[in-house]
């Protein structure tokens, strides 16, 4: 985390070439609303102006737990050249991919089109966004990879969406969002799996979103930090979700990655199934196997915000629990809770498994030479 | 498995109410009357289905009615065999699902009387639990002191899912009373259904509901801490009832990484979340959902930093375990004299 108010972070420079790493979470944002618009129809634009995005949360403007920094995000990471931090290529490079040596960055942009009640309108802008980050950051930087960001509510317009882009050497994965109108395991979402699957795709699930539930299963809380905590949870009970409706079996092939939501609920969640279901298996005869050999199979997890024990060696025990093989690194830059490559890692970790935790295991995942 | 101890207190056993009319001679003449000319039909949560596997171990289901209904069951089963010197009665009836406060306070009068009658009276060794009509804090407060005149009442139950989270200053006076009264508050797995059972919507399956008991005893302790209520109740002591326990440590890792990072946001939490779960939160032993070798349950513990968090419970009828291994293997002896005796009787006041 970081929270510090620092002048600059151009400082900090290394004095040696850094090993290099994946960072599998970072935010693109638009310098302006209006940089959306030539991706959209005249129609969307005029819409936006008079009734705005008509999310599943009553806020017109910014997000209903006021964040813990103006867009929630590092107050050393506003451009020079002004917008909103993240909106700069350039200053992207300078701050994030080149100090710390990204040899590949994924792109997770959000409120974009996902959340929002017109499911027509959802799709449109999930559309412009996936042209979006092509235009304005993978075909200026090969380090980056984008997401293709999906209607979330709407099955059959998200698949559509997904296969037009299949293919698309710029994008590795399909992003959905852990909070919708149903648990992720729902079949309105199957469609999604389904077209993920055919284009080889993992489908990553972050942190956040809005379906109309309260956000937490006792109804909403007071504060930030209780949204931003309840994120495990939510990601705990959507995975639960996928297990229990049985959504790897029906997709074999299908991979998941959990975002922004930590790590450390795992090994506890997948005991726990496990042990549920030997006694509860008759109510859910599509569960074939043990609920934690599908998710050891079949899910990954960007570290940040890493757990952070006050023995920061327990988290080995967890690591081992759900395996090296499964995390992926993570800053989620431009946030304001960033993990700093250098410091997540307590001392005492062997070289390979250092080395599939900062890139290996992403290259792998997404498919990286 | 470790061995059991004699003499130990088993802080989570179910008596089942037979039928809404057992509670008829507990209710006055105008809820009588009520509950007989509108036809209402047993309270029966879907949290814990009848017939559900989890319900009721199968050695431990009678041949007629419903598990956990007959006292000399209970004795038969858990109280004698499990040598207990005492055993704390946490009802569920389905009282938490009514929508009027009316209503659901005749019920939770009517259920903690039964209780008394029913049970208390007829074994030395039982304890009981307040039951309290949430949709009035009022008359929430009204029973729990009515009811801990009674000295065998030990505690005021809540469920884990009710209709707001529980760190919301509205229902600040049940803690109030309960600090008062020397009455820890237990919180229980279960949902009076008036939100979706999990974060992100309503799931399809009674196991989905079951799993995510976990996610909203995580969110209950992020809301109780970040409120401010054991800043204010420093002597509250909070017992997570059917919780789960392997989940505590990473959790609180994360809570307490957040709370660092936005401490600014909640002033008032003056100590930090680690510390203050060791000094007034308690979670109950069973279902203990970790895998059966004896290094990860040691590294679990370890990762309490503590040995006063977990207290005994058989949850029963529910069918956690078989046979008597209601000790996960590994816990040293000292442990289990902790978790079956030290602990119950430091968190538990009214216990003797």
């Amino acid at each position: 985390m970081n929270i510090q108010f620092r002048e600059s972070s151009e400082a900090a420079s290394p004095l040696t070439v850094k090993t290099a790493i994946a960072d599998c979470d970072i935010h693109p944002a638009r310098a302006t609303r209006a940089e959306l618009y030539p991706y959209l129809a005249k129609r969307w634009q005029h819409h936006l102006e008079v009734y705005g995005v008509h999310a599943y949360q009553g806020m017109m403007e910014g997000p209903p737990y006021p964040k813990a920094q103006p867009n929630a995000s590092r107050r050393d990471a506003y451009p020079p050249e002004g917008g909103p931090q993240g909106s700069s290529l350039s200053f992207m490079r300078k701050q994030l991919l080149d100090p710390n040596n990204v040899q590949l960055g994924v792109l997770n942009p959000l409120n974009t089109g996902q959340g929002i009640r017109n499911h027509e309108l959802s799709a449109a802008l999930c559309s412009a966004i996936n042209d979006w980050q092509i235009d304005k950051w993978t075909s200026k930087d090969k380090r980056l990879k984008a997401s293709i960001v999906v209607g979330n509510e709407d099955g059959p317009s998200a698949a559509a969406e997904i296969r037009e882009r299949a293919g698309d050497k710029n994008f590795v994965q399909v992003l959905l969002l852990s909070r919708n109108v149903e648990p992720l395991g729902q079949r309105r979402y199957w469609p999604i799996y389904q077209a993920a699957e055919e284009a080889g795709l993992p489908v990553g699930v972050h942190a956040f979103g809005f379906g109309g539930n309260p956000i937490t299963p006792s109804g909403w809380p007071s504060y930030y930090i209780e949204e931003m905590v309840g994120h495990s949870q939510c990601q705990q009970s959507a995975l639960a979700s996928l297990v229990l409706e049985g959504v790897f079996e029906r997709f074999p092939k299908l991979k998941m990655v959990m975002i922004e939501a930590g790590f450390g609920w795992a090994p506890s969640l997948a005991w726990r199934l496990d042990k549920v279901w030997q006694r509860l298996r008759s109510e859910v005869p599509h569960v074939k196997r043990p609920p934690s050999e599908y998710i050891r199979e079949r899910v990954w997890y960007t570290t940040q915000p890493m757990e952070d024990p006050e023995r920061r060696e327990d988290l080995f025990d967890v690591i081992k629990w759900i395996g090296w093989d499964r995390l992926l690194f993570a800053t989620d830059y431009p946030h304001w809770d960033y993990d700093e490559p250098s410091r997540v890692l307590p001392a005492g970790v062997g070289e390979a498994d250092r080395e599939a935790f900062y890139l290996g295991n992403a290259k792998k995942l997404y498919g990286m030479p | 498995m470790a061995s059991l101890i004699a003499g130990g207190v088993d802080c989570d056993v179910h008596p089942a109410v037979p039928h809404l009319t057992s509670l008829l001679p507990y209710l006055n003449d105008y809820w009588r009357d009520q509950v007989t000319t509108r036809g209402m039909v047993d309270l029966i949560s879907q949290s814990y289905p009848q017939n559900s596997p989890i319900t009721a171990r199968p050695d431990w289901r009678p041949e007629s009615g419903k598990p956990g209904e007959s006292l000399a069951d209970m004795q038969r089963h858990v109280l004698d065999p499990f040598q207990l010197s005492h055993a704390i009665c946490n009802p569920l009836y389905g009282v938490q699902m009514v929508f009027s406060e009316d209503l659901q306070a005749a019920f939770c009068r009517a259920l903690n009387e039964w209780l008394a009658k029913e049970w208390l009276d007829r074994d030395p060794r039982l304890r009981g639990s307040i039951v309290i009509p949430t949709q009035s804090i009022e008359k929430a407060v009204a029973e729990i002191e009515r009811c801990a005149q009674d000295r065998r009442f030990v505690q005021v139950l809540m469920l884990v899912m009710g209709d707001t989270p529980l760190g919301k200053r509205a229902l600040w006076p049940i803690y109030e009373a309960a600090e008062r009264l020397e009455l820890p508050i237990g919180v229980h797995a279960g949902s009076a259904y008036h939100n979706p059972p999990t974060a992100v919507g309503w799931g399809s399956y009674h196991i989905e509901d079951y799993v995510g008991q976990a996610q909203a005893f995580q969110t209950q302790l992020t809301s109780l801490i970040v409120e401010g209520v054991f800043a204010r109740y420093p002597r509250l002591k909070m017992v997570m009832l059917e919780s789960g326990v392997s989940w505590i440590s990473p959790f609180l890792w994360r809570l307490h990484k957040f709370w660092r990072g936005v401490r600014m946001e909640t002033p008032w939490v003056d100590r930090a979340p680690l510390d203050i779960v060791r000094s007034n939160i308690r979670f109950s032993l069973q279902p203990f959902d970790a895998p059966p070798d004896e290094a990860t349950l040691i590294r679990l513990f370890d990762h309490m930093q503590s040995d006063e968090l977990v207290l005994f419970s058989t949850d029963y009828p529910h069918w956690q375990f078989d046979g008597q291994d209601a000790l996960p293997a590994g816990l040293t002896p000292d442990l289990v004299r902790k978790i079956m005796s030290d602990n119950p009787h430091a968190t538990y006041p009214r216990l003797t």
